[in-house]
């Protein structure tokens, strides 16, 4: 760093080195009036929504008769964890007394093939839109897309009908396909606009090195989209853990997600409503996707960006 | 022997008429370079020789062979991309080699190959780096490597250099150059820079609108461009043009007769109206355009200096005119200097057809 000189030529410039005065970066101020409106409005929301998930998880370590007191923002006195097994594994619905376990594997039993089965099928439609155009492909990318502005309810009846006349109405098969449909035109979309993304020049030349339309998808195309695959995954297991409405509709009880059997608990009356229980099944179920949101971190906001194009 | 034939070639992209009636032929073992600004069908022309798009009519043979109809990895074509298009997840052995395991090659001849172009490319220490790892040159390399591998009749370049910095295309350039030397592969190239074209090419098909405008040597389409387009293409500084009337050995230009007897025309109908192209470079000056036929006295209105010459700006017979001088030259706006033309080295094109005349 140079010194400080006095030797200034009469306009205030020095011949050489520095004079007194601002040097280098501007200096920044911690407590100006912009940060302390931006950081407490931050705070403000921060607190505004962390605040109901903070009564769900206090109230769910309380005892009944804790709760009964009514303050509802307090710590829990005496810390109990009988309310998160008894939603887990006794709290009844209908006749069945043994919690949401059940809706877990079946909510387990019914994500997997959903989300394997919508992202092999959908990776496959973006990359064949994207580089093996045929006649008419763009006709049928339309028509997928307008797919995803058609409202779900308008849909429900006829695939009633349709399932029941494939003889999968009921069955967790049916809900399956239920769930690749309808997230076929979003993850199409998603993996078309990325396949489209990667230069045209690497397909072709996978073409003159003679890779085939499989050769290219496998050996090519996916190693290079796994991040579009991660984002697809996010957005299929958040998407349908979530869901309840399909669920609801095209399963029988004893294959109820979990999403509908917590509405089953919650809104069952024996007696006592016990909050402290429905806050730990609901906690429970929100468990998976609260998950992912904490793991993926980044890719999670892509997925939401990618998801907003829906509109 | 012709490598690649081309007969009748059409391509149209629903109303949009790419290429239309093109025929080429390139002999075997020759460097043909496709020269045309963006837009003129020359990549078009290059992909559907690698059958990477499907003509709408016409014929490509390659070796004798119609491959119309054939898979580009079928038809004996390697190919060079402007974005290298190397598979990321891969090293560049997996680069190499991606080809030949598509074809099932034994491992051993697979080992072989790939040993073989990393020896003529001087790749071998970098075979086991990806892509990402690799400066662009280096990339390049691999990506010649990836149609060197596979033993290919002819090699597709397309705009192989256009995406490196000004030395680096020098140096590759020359590279290319040496491996055309060495393995005598006919090599098709596409480049829209004019210095690659003349540089590298045993001719020269200069492109406008999808159709070939003159197929001849570097020699030939400088000195003796076909038509009007291929004149002011090629070239830097672009030829001065003149518009004029021709009579009778004499060029007319807004006052100014020139005397053209040194021209050889090609045909005997030399009149009417003509544009007269002079190279910027092919101005004399000082005692060199004494012994010339034409001589003016020009007016400096603008001096572009360039190290090893001196670009100088005027007006002659009224329209703007440039002509190159030596670098050290020491010419200012506002001084006289006496220029000579030697119309031999000049070109007349007709005002209409824009032929060569």
């Amino acid at each position: 760093m140079a010194d400080v000189t006095a030797s200034t030529n009469g306009n205030g410039i020095p011949a050489t080195g520095l004079v007194e005065g601002p040097r280098g970066a501007k200096p920044k101020r911690t407590f100006s009036r912009g940060n302390i409106f931006l950081y407490g409005t931050l705070i403000v929301v921060a607190v505004y929504y962390a605040l109901p998930l903070w009564v769900m998880v206090v109230t769910s370590l309380k005892g009944m008769p804790e709760i009964r007191m009514g303050n509802i923002f307090a710590p829990p006195v005496e810390i109990t964890f009988q309310p998160w097994v008894k939603a887990w594994a006794e709290a009844c619905t209908g006749i069945n007394c043994d919690g949401l376990s059940r809706g877990f594997w079946n909510s387990v039993r019914i994500l997997v093939p959903s989300v394997v089965l919508s992202i092999a099928v959908a990776s496959v439609n973006g990359y064949a839109l994207s580089n093996w155009k045929f006649k008419g492909s763009e006709v049928f990318f339309t028509i997928l897309m307008l797919g995803a502005f058609i409202p779900y309810q308008v849909m429900i009846y006829p695939i009633v009908i349709l399932l029941r006349e494939m003889g999968l109405y009921g069955t967790l098969w049916g809900l399956v396909l239920v769930h690749t449909i309808f997230g076929m035109p979003i993850l199409t979309l998603l993996f078309r606009n990325y396949f489209t993304s990667i230069p045209m020049d690497l397909f072709k030349a996978a073409r003159v090195d003679g890779a085939g339309f499989w050769g290219i998808y496998f050996r090519v195309m996916v190693p290079m989209a796994l991040p579009i695959f991660v984002v697809a995954m996010i957005l299929q297991v958040t998407g349908i853990w979530n869901d309840f409405l399909f669920g609801v509709i095209y399963t029988k009880p004893e294959i109820y997600p979990m999403t509908v059997q917590l509405n089953n608990i919650v809104n069952s009356v024996q007696g006592v409503k016990e909050y402290n229980v429905n806050m730990a099944a609901t906690l429970l179920t929100g468990l998976v996707p609260l998950t992912i949101y904490f793991v993926s971190g980044k890719l999670f906001v892509r997925g939401i960006a990618a998801g907003a194009v829906k509109g | 022997m012709h490598s690649v034939s081309i007969r009748s070639l059409d391509l149209h992209f629903g109303a949009v008429k790419v290429l239309q009636n093109l025929d080429l032929d390139i002999f075997d073992g020759e460097f043909l370079v496709l020269l045309g600004s963006s837009g003129c069908g020359k990549s078009t022309l290059l992909n559907c020789i690698a059958g990477l798009l499907d003509v709408t009519d016409g014929q490509i043979f390659i070796k004798d062979k119609n491959v119309t109809w054939l898979e580009p990895n079928e038809r004996g074509i390697g190919m060079v991309f402007q974005s290298y298009a190397l598979y990321p997840q891969m090293t560049v052995e997996g680069n190499l080699s991606f080809g030949l395991r598509n074809a099932r090659m034994p491992k051993a001849e697979i080992a072989k190959r790939v040993a073989r172009a990393a020896e003529i490319l001087q790749i071998e220490p970098l075979l086991k780096r990806k892509p990402a790892a690799l400066s662009g040159g280096q990339r390049q390399r691999v990506a010649i490597g990836r149609a060197l591998v596979r033993d290919v009749d002819v090699f597709l370049f397309d705009e192989p250099l256009s995406n490196l910095d000004a030395k680096l295309r020098a140096d590759l350039r020359v590279e290319i150059k040496r491996l055309h030397q060495n393995l005598e592969n006919t090599m098709i190239y596409v480049t829209h820079d004019q210095v690659e074209a003349m540089t590298l090419a045993d001719r020269i098909a200069i492109m406008k609108g999808g159709q070939i405008m003159q197929l001849a040597s570097p020699a030939e389409i400088y000195n003796r461009p076909g038509n009007k387009y291929v004149a002011d293409f090629i070239g830097s500084p672009s030829m001065n043009f003149l518009e004029g009337m021709l009579d009778s050995g004499r060029f007319t230009t807004s006052g100014e007769t020139l005397d053209t007897t040194a021209y050889p025309f090609s045909g005997s109908t030399a009149h009417g109206p003509a544009t007269m192209g002079v190279r910027p470079e092919h101005v004399a000056t000082g005692h060199e355009m004494q012994s010339l036929p034409i001589q003016a006295d020009v007016s400096v209105e603008l001096v572009e200096p360039m190290g090893s010459d001196t670009l100088v700006w005027t007006q002659f017979a009224g329209q703007t005119f440039r002509f190159r001088m030596d670098g050290q030259a020491e010419v200012a706006p506002g001084d006289t200097i006496r220029i000579g033309i030697d119309p031999a080295k000049a070109s007349f094109f007709d005002q209409k057809t824009e032929l060569r005349l």
